[in-house]
């Protein structure tokens, strides 16, 4: 079983590795859904069944879609693909590399000289109704606190995208345009 | 090395998050920094799942709830911004022109 988690680990490592290594963004994202779903076959491994069903649900199924749209409304042609080979090239890559590795080797040295047993031999999965309780129970003000989070992340996205651009491009509202003619048409007569 | 060994998580949770972190470094399209902006929320997640299975409670998937709302409310505001900046007539991605964002 731990053979399996690892194999699921070394698929959404290589996979996450493609990732930032690409320069089409479409391929980036999917070679990310990739990683998502090796990463929710991790979660299930781990014992974790509701937090892996989120992970392909709401990563893999609602984050990376709009990821997706994002990348269908920005209309990138192959002159950012080559603009993208060009600014990877070279020796762009050794010093981030570099400090990413320093990082890395600090990280799993800490890991390494902390490592402790596992107290619980075999035993069953977290499920969702353990999870629902404790996120009603003593973790309701967190849940209080990021429904404002996503008030704030949704109405922020619509204040920035309100408007898009002083270039003669059309509003985003028709309803608001139509109101706008007939208020000018009563003030004409 | 037992099914519910943390270790082996914590080290693949370790190796992702530094993945994300060296493509935000490497990078300039403002589209990959937020996918390994991504990467690395979905590093810590698995962290806290696996510090959950550890001590077997259900906090460590509680925690991973509230990164995927987080992550969820900063793709929104992150991918706004990028439409916006493209729909401001600039033609790349390039993230060291985004100081003359206005509005």
């Amino acid at each position: 079983m731990s053979i399996s988690l690892l194999l699921y680990g070394l698929v959404a490592i290589c996979a996450t590795a493609m990732v930032i290594t690409r320069t089409a963004a479409v391929h980036a994202l999917l070679y990310m859904v990739v990683a998502l779903l090796a990463l929710a076959c991790v979660f299930d491994t781990l014992g974790a069944p509701f937090a892996a069903l989120l992970e392909v649900i709401v990563y893999a199924g609602a984050i990376m879609v709009l990821f997706v749209f994002v990348v269908m409304m920005l209309n990138i042609g192959s002159p950012a693909e080559q603009r993208e080979k060009s600014w990877l090239s070279g020796g762009i890559w050794v010093v981030p590399s570099l400090l990413a590795l320093g990082l890395l080797v600090t990280l799993l040295i800490g890991l390494r000289s902390g490592a402790v047993p596992a107290i619980v031999q075999g035993a069953a999965p977290i499920g969702p109704r353990e999870v629902g309780l404790a996120l009603y129970g003593p973790y309701i003000l967190t849940v209080e606190l990021s429904s404002f989070l996503l008030l704030a992340g949704l109405v922020s996205a619509f204040h920035i995208g309100r408007r898009i651009g002083g270039a003669g491009i059309a509003p985003l509202h028709p309803d608001g345009v139509h109101v706008g003619v007939n208020e000018h048409r009563g003030v004409d007569r | 090395m037992n099914p519910n060994d943390p270790g082996a998580a914590l080290a693949i949770a370790v190796v992702l998050f530094v993945l994300g972190l060296l493509g935000v470094m490497v990078r300039r399209n403002l589209l990959f920094m937020l996918i390994s902006v991504e990467i690395m929320l979905n590093a810590a997640g698995l962290a806290f799942i696996a510090a959950g299975t550890r001590y077997h409670m259900a906090d460590g998937q509680v925690m991973f709830l509230m990164i995927l709302a987080y992550a969820a409310a900063e793709a929104a505001v992150g991918l706004a911004i990028v439409l916006r900046m493209h729909a401001a007539g600039r033609a790349t991605l390039d993230a060291d022109t985004g100081n003359r964002l206005k509005g």
